[in-house]
């Protein structure tokens, strides 16, 4: 970084949501609609407090849903703007047809998704079912493990987004309550610093334009839609190298490394853990700990880029290890199939490169379910004896009471 | 809300209106008949004339179906579709985007635009509802225009929540058991007038004078209007196409469809027959009607009649108590 950038950046005690906020702020959008939901409300809320104050140009738009939040932002995308929101388990699954509309229009929005379980029963608290359900939506989908990384994803997705390369909307997750909500430091970067990051928007094709008028959201026959959804496929392809690049461009500027995936003490892993999201933070310690006390070579890998799915990445990080088991671990359910949604993926990735590790799948947290350090003791355990053979449930459900 | 000056603002002769060009390029796939697309043709004569360029988000439904189908287009104005029910959600992120941008001076200052948001009734009495209705109490600065032909008939002729009591349907058809629609229709341009929004209104395109008078309102008025228009539907209302203008001429003149605008609050009607015709002449020349002409049923014309009646004296009421002197 910059020296003169260094001194600026301020250390700050901060939630997930007033990071995410916070982040807000700085890129300054055009247009944010937004719907209050448990646990994004107090996010919403700090940023209508810099509406309020005029800390920010944004046109704040207070819709009466979540699915006229999405729909507000996909009119303020094509009219050529800059447009952001947040939201949070059930209000995703509001969204839900419109974030399919969003993507097959190719709309650079950037929202924030304050991960939270889904009805019913209804529950507030923190799961991964809402972004996981939204998985093939069309959306690039990045997941943050604290409040920092929240922050960072944050700027990055405008980049992300807006790129003539991808344009495709990305959603940015962070479990609920345990970073929405949690004070950790944060290191914020200076406001002109962000500008300059992510620079201005390009518009394409923009609505506002009334003296080249364009017809958005045109219907599409059965002799064109295809080709639509393979370009979609293409841009997602391409999504994989701009999330790298502007990784790279933010490690340059910042100082701050950000990867598809991140890897923990994988080199000489004889078992590896792969997670998403803030349980890699408790896994990371646990991985000391075991480590420190009984010897026992675990790594992690930890998911960042959900989608497009960094397969290779992942499988580069097992095969420059010395696995011998892989424990999935998911914090959403797929019910009747194999394990959990992450499960499928590292599947499919040992598949690509014809590689047959044992796999254990875990699912925990759901509901915000706590997953403390002996739990995912317990899970390395389970690692350890199916590496060495032993039988294993196919999946194994953390901290459930049974 | 400040007064609207529109009587300073005159529409040139239905002549020269004729010469600006056709925005809704032709070649689109709207029936033969269709009232929507007179609709549209009528607004935009008034929008050209006043030198406003619309930009439109359209629901989805026979209009957006009909004109869009790529990669052809017949729209020559900015036109966005986004999905059935939230062209008014839609609009308003168009909206606050010109605003932002303009603001920053990222926009043409000379340009004289409005936004507009179209549905058909299923888009805007059924499933658009939520969302007009936060658009309208949010006060963003547009029209939303309901084409109202008073069923899902880009669907196949599905009940709405606009369709008559004892129309048929395809979703509620007639049978031994059934006389079509059970429920009268909702009171749309009521329910967007009880929002408080400067400017409501109900318009014919038979009436075309009144239609133009009122969308010229709406364009000069600054926030939300609200416009139901009526839209004659050759195919779901089993009329003759070359009827259309007559069935809605006749829907006018039974007072079936009243003309009526709410500026501010006050209440007009706009036109009010000299001799109301019964609601059977507007009734007969629809085959969604045909069961009622058979002798068992003569009761439920009767009952039909009572509707219009209601409502129309309900108008006049408003109209009456709205304007008091206090």
């Amino acid at each position: 970084m910059r020296p003169e950038l260094i001194k600026e950046v301020k250390y700050v005690p901060y939630s997930g949501n007033m990071a995410a906020a916070e982040a807000m702020r700085q890129i300054n959008p055009d247009v944010v609609a937004a719907y209050p939901i448990t646990p994004q409300t107090e996010l919403m809320q700090f940023f209508a407090d810099f509406v309020a104050n005029g800390l920010v140009d944004t046109e704040y738009i207070p819709v009466e849903s979540e699915h006229s939040a999405m729909s507000a932002c996909v009119g303020a995308a094509a009219a050529g703007s800059r447009a952001m929101t947040a939201t949070a388990g059930p209000g995703l699954a509001y969204m839900w047809e419109v974030l399919g509309i969003a993507s097959g229009m190719r709309l650079p929005i950037v929202m924030t998704v304050v991960n939270r379980a889904l009805s019913a029963p209804i529950n507030i608290h923190g799961d991964q079912s809402d972004m996981m359900g939204a998985r093939d939506q069309g959306w690039i989908q990045i997941f943050s493990e604290n409040a920092e990384e929240q922050y960072d994803n944050l700027i990055q997705a405008i980049k992300i987004a807006e790129d003539e390369r991808t344009r495709l909307p990305v959603m940015v997750g962070m479990d609920g309550f345990v970073i929405s909500h949690a004070i950790e430091r944060v290191r914020l970067l200076p406001d002109r610093a962000v500008e300059e990051f992510i620079g201005e928007l390009k518009p394409m094709y923009p609505l506002l334009d009334v003296d080249n008028p364009v017809t958005h959201g045109p219907v599409a026959m059965t002799d064109s839609y295809m080709e639509f959804k393979r370009q979609q496929r293409e841009a997602m392809m391409n999504a994989y190298k701009v999330i790298r690049e502007v990784g790279e461009a933010f490690e340059e500027a910042f100082g701050r490394k950000y990867e598809h995936i991140e890897t923990y003490k994988t080199d000489d892993a004889d078992y590896i853990l792969i997670i998403i999201g803030s349980t890699a933070g408790t896994a990371k310690y646990v991985i000391d700990k075991v480590r420190e006390e009984k010897g026992i070579k675990v790594g992690l890998i930890k998911i960042r880029t959900y989608r497009p799915f960094p397969y290779y990445d992942v499988m580069d990080a097992i095969e420059a290890s010395n696995c011998k088991a892989v424990g999935v671990f998911d914090r959403a359910e797929t019910f009747g199939a194999v394990g959990g949604p992450l499960y499928s993926d590292i599947a499919t990735a040992m598949y690509l490169r014809n590689k047959h590790y044992p796999i254990v799948s875990f699912i925990y947290g759901l509901g915000g379910r706590d997953t403390n350090v002996h739990h995912i003791e317990e899970a390395i355990d389970k690692v350890m004896q199916a590496a060495a053979g032993k039988e294993v449930p196919f999946i194994n459900y953390l901290n459930l009471n049974e | 809300m400040a007064e609207i000056k529109t009587a300073e603002v005159k529409i040139p002769p239905l002549k020269k209106l004729t010469n600006y060009p056709e925005k809704l390029a032709p070649g689109h796939r709207l029936c033969a008949g269709c009232g929507a697309s007179i609709i549209i043709r009528q607004m935009y004569m008034v929008a050209n004339a006043l030198g406003y360029e619309l930009i439109w988000a359209n629901a989805t439904g026979c209009v957006e179906v009909c004109t869009s189908i790529y990669p052809y287009t017949s729209w020559k104005s900015p036109w966005i579709h986004n999905a059935f029910e939230n062209a008014a959600a839609t609009i308003s992120g168009v909206e606050a985007a010109y605003k932002a941008l303009k603001r920053k001076g990222k926009l043409p200052t000379d340009k004289k635009v409005k936004f507009v948001a179209l549905g058909g009734d299923g888009g805007t009495y059924d499933i658009g509802f939520q969302s007009l209705s936060g658009a309208l109490e949010r006060g963003h600065d547009f029209i939303y225009v309901c084409y109202d032909n008073e069923a899902y008939m880009n669907t196949g002729i599905q009940r709405s929540s606009a369709t008559p009591k004892y129309a048929n349907t395809t979703t509620q058809p007639v049978g031994s058991e059934s006389l079509g629609k059970p429920q009268h229709k909702k009171w749309m341009p009521e329910v967007a007038a009880a929002h408080g929004i400067p400017y409501v209104a109900q318009v014919a395109p038979s009436h075309w004078k009144d239609f133009m008078e009122k969308f010229k309102k709406a364009l000069l008025t600054e926030g939300p209007s609200y416009i139901n228009a009526f839209a004659v539907c050759p195919r779901g209302w089993r009329s003759k196409e070359e009827e259309g203008i007559l069935v809605t001429k006749l829907a006018v003149e039974t007072n079936y469809w009243p003309l009526f605008e709410v500026e501010n609050g006050k209440w007009r009607i706009t036109y009010k027959p000299k001799n109301p015709k019964p609601v059977e002449e507007f009734l007969k020349l629809q085959g969604r009607f045909k069961h009622l002409f058979k002798p068992e049923n003569r009761d439920k014309i009767k009952e039909l009649q009572e509707e219009v009646d209601r409502r129309w004296s309900w108008l006049n009421k408003m109209e009456e108590i709205s304007n008091r002197e206090e």
